[in-house]
């Protein structure tokens, strides 16, 4: 379906996850974390980033262990945990830190 | 979701008042046209739906004998009222397996039998109007098939098995959940439920070993479509992904390591899950499990090993020889398929994995058992083995174990509350609602003897733990497997 984000014509599902990539812009992201009440930090924008740059290589959100490796990687190694991913998405990092970066919902057993 | 609030946790499961229509605005989403005819339905709701779903109902009753008895059966005597947790949780009188069936059956007398042709209003008979349809797409997905109500009804009437046909009516007329079949579809091109491409997996797989060898100074491996490999490990593509599924994979690794097993995991058979079974489905389960064979044939193993997934043993146990046999070719001195946790009692019992019980010595463990492994299977050589073969291994690692009411174990088990391809977030307060009996009986155990653990063998149970026990205050971690017990009491390195 149709919706309008940060002044932009996107489609999205209805969970309102964007559904094409390359419609994204950071400005969109602030906006899906505000409906999603978060408030984006340079820490969420961390993350945000590195989501989007596993997407583009390997066509998924990373897996679990993959992106705490890759956050510990980045930004030490107290950041690279489950519980720190959390503490900045509440509702579980692979739902919403991929809503916000753009990136399709990961539907499974997860 | 924000305003989704989980009943009062305390320690009792009250059966409630009943609430008419109170989860009747609770609905999965409808799978769009290019997600339904990606796997071989309608894309949308057909022009003469109602005169094809009669068409197929009629099919389906010819076909399954078992699905003509249930409908015929049910002499309303109650009994399994108060037996579905999203009755428990909800209160919707629709909730209660009778009346659930009773969707489905009244049609099945208004076209199938004499009385419901010709007197239908006597015999309580009703069209198959847009209306019913709506309420079959709402109530249909507010079962997950977990088989409770059939220990108690003395007719042994399977409501699981009239969810299926009922899905699988609304599928074929182009009315399908777009949560199952997108998964469906995912498995058909990519191989797996969560849509992990090879060379990600492959990543993955590296990243784990990797840490492994971190923690714990030893190789354990991670195999990934190794030729010529003894064992096939299909696991629920969850093990990839999510914590703490991931813990689970870690430990039969290092299982397959220690016992010196040669293993594989496969790219193109990246899943144990069959979602088939939820939308009743022959031609998509038999897809999905042609996988696993031709995994098998084109890496040349001798044995097949499932890992921590619920529907997937039972599909695998008791259909995969119809789905996907003979088996002929694989090495007739191990079951075929054989369940990862038979794998480790068997390692145990013969004193081949040298254990560190103190390991978990943090924890205070109960089991969960998963209803289509408890209801729907069996492991082992024995009546039962599906309760007593985890608990087993359960007891070998670790020192603490507490069993939950009886009421809610074995077969007697509650659901978690998201099975039955009902693990969606537009359901999240039904789920939530759903595990209350499981939350009530967890929480009494809690409270008498500090039980910090429950271990599952479920990737779906574990999924919705995580997910809904923060809602009753429950910390997620007290969700996990049972080979991340395993895990962390296995002592790895040379034998002495």
């Amino acid at each position: 379906m149709e919706a309008v984000m940060a002044g932009q014509n996107v489609e999205v599902d209805e969970e309102g996850y964007l559904l094409q990539l390359d419609q994204w812009t950071p400005e969109m992201a602030e906006e899906l974390a505000r409906q999603e009440g978060i408030a984006m930090t340079p820490e969420h924008w961390e993350i945000v980033n590195i989501l989007r740059e596993y997407y583009q290589e390997y066509q998924i959100a990373p897996a679990i262990r993959v992106l705490t490796k890759a956050v510990a990687k980045a930004l030490g190694p107290e950041k690279g945990s489950n519980k720190y991913l959390y503490e900045l998405f509440p509702l579980g990092p692979g739902k919403q830190a991929c809503k916000i970066a753009g990136l399709p919902k990961p539907t499974g057993c997860v | 979701m924000a305003d989704i609030k989980a009943p009062e946790l305390t320690g009792r499961i009250d059966v409630p008042a009943v609430s008419e229509g109170a989860s009747a605005e609770i609905r999965p989403h409808v799978a769009g046209e290019a997600l339904m005819t990606k796997i071989g339905f309608p894309g949308k709701l057909v022009d003469d739906w109602q005169a094809r779903a009669i068409e197929k109902m009629g099919d389906l009753l010819s076909k399954y004998r078992s699905l003509q008895v249930f409908l015929d059966i049910c002499v309303q005597c109650g009994s399994c009222t108060d037996k579905c947790h999203y009755f428990l949780g909800t209160g919707d009188p629709k909730n209660m397996p009778v009346a659930r069936q009773e969707l489905l059956r009244s049609v099945y007398r208004r076209y199938f039998t004499p009385g419901g042709k010709y007197v239908p209003g006597w015999v309580g008979a009703r069209d198959l109007t847009e209306d019913v349809l709506k309420e079959w797409f709402v109530y249909f997905h507010q079962c997950s098939q977990c088989r409770r109500c059939s220990v108690f009804c003395p007719y042994g009437i399977d409501t699981a098995e009239i969810s299926m046909a009922a899905r699988e009516i609304m599928d074929s007329i182009g009315m399908g959940q777009k949560y199952s079949n997108e998964i469906i579809g995912k498995v058909h091109t990519i191989g797996n439920n969560l849509g992990i491409p090879d060379r990600a997996l492959a990543d993955t797989l590296e990243t784990l070993e990797e840490e492994a060898k971190e923690s714990t100074n030893v190789d354990v491996k991670l195999p990934l479509n190794v030729k010529g490999a003894d064992v096939l490990l299909v696991t629920p593509s969850a093990d990839f992904f999510s914590e703490p599924h991931v813990e689970g994979l870690v430990g039969y690794a290092k299982v397959f390591h220690q016992a010196g097993i040669s293993w594989t995991l496969s790219s193109y058979a990246s899943e144990a899950a069959n979602f088939g079974l939820f939308i009743g489905n022959y031609d998509n389960m038999r897809k999905i499990a042609q996988r696993i064979r031709q995994a098998a044939i084109d890496l040349g193993v001798k044995r097949i090993v499932i890992g921590e997934c619920g529907h997937a043993w039972r599909v695998a146990y008791s259909f995969l020889n119809t789905l996907a046999g003979p088996w002929d070719f694989l090495d007739s001195r191990y079951p075929v398929p054989q369940h990862v946790c038979e794998v480790t009692y068997d390692l145990i019992n013969r004193g081949a994995l040298k254990l560190d019980p103190t390991a978990n010595d943090q924890y205070t463990v109960t089991f969960h058992d998963s209803c289509n492994v408890a209801r729907a299977s069996r492991m082992g050589d024995r009546p039962g083995g599906q309760f007593e073969i985890p608990r087993g291994i359960v007891k070998a690692v670790a020192n603490k174990f507490v069993e939950m009411d009886p009421e809610t174990t074995r077969d007697r088990t509650f659901c978690c509350g998201g099975g039955g391809g009902l693990l969606t977030d537009e359901l999240l307060d039904l789920r939530v609602k759903g595990a209350m009996p499981r939350m009530q009986a967890l929480k009494r155990v809690m409270d008498s003897d500090g039980v910090n653990y429950m271990a599952s063998i479920c990737a779906i149970c574990k999924a919705q733990f995580t997910k809904i026990m923060p809602y009753y205050k429950v910390p997620r971690e007290t969700i996990g497997g049972v080979h991340q017990l395993v895990s962390n009491a296995i002592v790895l390195g040379a034998k002495e």
